[in-house]
């Protein structure tokens, strides 16, 4: 289906000579297409940073006057930030965030380092059937998690912890082990493909100066995959920081939920009012959107990474 | 096992013994228990939480069990769990249907508007950078986030959508998200906010990777942009297109956060998805593991075209090396 491609300007250019841009130095001369497509761009992003706004502006407006003037009107009785501090006090947004760092922390380490583990094992040693296990790794990842959620529900409260009394349903470690698991495919996938661009010579070179695999996996392969692990470590960040699934399903008790998931819980907690919840929210996305601003880059490669060589 | 690790410490004169095979170092026992290590532990978690779970749920998927009174209460029941979601649960059908909706309109409206994002900011126009930005923005949000801050645009009374419109008394106000003949597509409206941006991205990725003089060829043959982009750019970007379709399939498939904070975590009508209900089957007072099991094998026998096209589209390239 391209009906919402050609309306736009991309096509007008057609009927302009393109041979006549062709030879100026200036490369995008200003023609109807680029007039047209400037529009429809300016029309988007304002579309696409109001409901952010819109969010930010309630937010920001005490709950009195926004039940009385609705959300679109002018800021009668002034804005505050009282919203905002309230998600802190009455809605314990900061345990959450404690909660959220308790699991992403440790998920985004211990992945990084099994996944790792895995690539270089798989694309270093040329044994059978490491292709099928690449395959079964990266398979496992792309299942929709509610495909697998039912006998992972039951197994989380059957499996036993070392406390007394303690299954893994419901706590951190739960959270972390799914996490990681689930997470595992992917960054397999992304560094067996980077692991596999470092010549074999370096490999060889190392075998030679006696390194023993241990060294030629942390001490050699880990420094030279920094910039597919720092994209990795960018998006496993936001994206455990970001899940909602497996917190509201593999957690019952509210005061232990990440942030995300919690949100859910703040949505009943204050179901009457709207601006707090908007301001809470607005809360939980600060550090995905800090992620954002700070390392743009390593997010973009990160998911270019999982693609380009798809 | 440290008594023998010092034994073999030169794993590197063994190469050259065995020159067919040069490219597997001989390795030391300490080596190989390391490999083992580095191997087993991520596969045995996998195993265990991934694949288990997909393999049980096919089996209990055949079999009738309330999660009560140990394994011993499952009992087989062949078909009957299939039979009853095609004939009996009212729920089934509109699921099946809304995840096709889903899925159309990702295919139909956000990815070819992600990709126009991404063909008008390739091409450099003034501001490519803002627009990103801003366009990406949602990508980085949460959905259950998302499904909150439009809350406030569907809001019957107080709302931006219905301030605009004038439908804001109580007679005439539309409910964007109660509505069963309009909560999917205001739903749909969010999840597009968001995915559009990642098509974008995934595209950008591809756009870069064309190279410029395939172009140029085409332009210097008379093409314009317009055929010049579908003649020529996009079958270049075929792996990008895979793996937009894939995820496109794959997270029409996954839809559930959004839906989940819309409703509060209940099944509202014109909301129901194969996803939402599979878990209300595990979570709800009275669990029938059988039946959920049965709904998320859909899911599961779904996503099995997405991924195989994916991992064909992916090792093809390494069995040729």
């Amino acid at each position: 289906m391209s009906a919402a491609t050609p309306d736009v300007g991309l096509d007008v250019p057609r009927t302009l000579d393109p041979l006549a841009s062709a030879p100026e130095t200036r490369r995008r001369p200003t023609s109807f297409g680029t007039v047209a497509a400037t529009a429809f761009m300016i029309v988007m992003t304002v579309l696409w940073i109001v409901p952010i706004l819109f969010a930010l502006y309630v937010a920001l407006r005490p709950i009195s006057s926004t039940a009385t003037y609705g959300y679109v009107s002018l800021p009668h009785g002034g804005l505050t930030f009282s919203n905002f501090t309230d998600a802190f006090t009455q809605g314990q947004i900061g345990h959450y965030f404690v909660n959220t760092v308790i699991i992403t922390v440790p998920t985004v380490i211990v992945a990084l380092v099994l996944a790792s583990a895995v690539a270089f094992v798989l694309t270093r040693l040329h044994f059978r059937g490491a292709i099928f296990l690449l395959i079964l790794f990266t398979a496992g990842n792309l299942l929709p998690q509610q495909a697998i959620i039912t006998p992972l529900y039951w197994l989380f409260t059957q499996l036993e912890l070392p406390i007394p009394g303690a299954v893994l349903y419901n706590t951190y470690l739960g959270l972390i082990v799914i996490n990681v698991t689930f997470q595992l495919g992917f960054c397999v996938f992304v560094l067996s493909n980077y692991m596999r661009s470092i010549p074999d010579e370096i490999y060889e070179a190392a075998r030679v100066d006696g390194a023993d695999l241990w060294t030629q996996w942390w001490r050699l392969t880990l420094p030279l995959c920094r910039p597919a692990l720092a994209a990795l470590a960018t998006l496993l960040t936001t994206w455990v920081y970001n899940d909602f699934f497996w917190a509201t399903v593999l957690m019952s008790s509210g005061d232990k939920r990440p942030i995300t998931s919690a949100l859910n819980n703040l949505q009943g907690q204050f179901v009457s009012n709207q601006n707090t919840i908007a301001a809470a929210a607005l809360l939980a996305a600060i550090p995905t959107l800090v992620v954002y601003f700070v390392l743009q880059k390593q997010f973009i490669a990160g998911l270019s990474l999982g693609s380009a060589k798809g | 096992m440290s008594a023998e690790v010092k034994a073999t410490p030169t794993p590197a004169a063994a190469p050259a013994t065995k020159r067919r095979r040069r490219r597997i170092p001989v390795l030391s026992r300490r080596d190989r228990v390391l490999v083992l290590i580095m191997v087993a532990v991520p596969l045995l978690a996998d195993l265990m939480f991934v694949w288990g779970p997909a393999i049980a749920t096919v089996g209990l998927s055949f079999a009738d069990w309330d999660n009560l009174g140990g394994l011993g209460n499952i009992h087989y029941t062949g078909v009957d769990n299939y039979r009853f979601a095609a004939t009996v649960d009212p729920q089934f059908w509109p699921a099946v249907l809304h995840n096709v909706i889903w899925l159309l309109v990702f295919i139909g409206i956000a990815s070819p508007l992600g990709m126009l994002f991404a063909v008008i900011i390739d091409r450099n126009i003034k501001g490519s950078r803002i627009y990103q930005s801003v366009l990406f923005l949602p990508v980085m949000l949460s959905l259950a986030l998302i499904g909150i801050i439009w809350e406030l645009i569907y809001s019957p009374n107080y709302g931006l959508l219905n301030t605009l419109l004038g439908h804001t008394s109580d007679s005439n106000s539309i409910d964007w998200l109660g509505n069963p003949h309009l909560n999917l597509w205001a739903v749909l409206v969010e999840a597009s906010w968001r995915q559009a941006g990642y098509v974008m991205v995934l595209y950008l990725a591809g756009l870069k990777a064309v190279d410029p003089s395939l172009r140029e060829a085409a332009a210097l043959d008379g093409a314009g942009p317009w055929s010049t982009f579908w003649r020529v750019v996009f079958p270049v970007m075929r792996p990008f297109n895979i793996v937009v379709l894939v995820v496109t399939v794959i997270e029409s498939l996954r839809a559930y956060d959004l839906i989940y904070i819309t409703t509060k975590g209940t099944v509202l009508p014109g909301l129901e998805l194969l996803s939402m209900l599979v878990t209300q089957y595990i979570l709800g007072q009275t669990q029938r593991i059988g039946y959920g099991s049965a709904l998320a094998v859909v899911l599961l026998a779904v996503s099995v075209v997405p991924i195989t096209i994916f991992l064909r589209n992916a090792f093809r390239r390494e069995d040729a090396r």
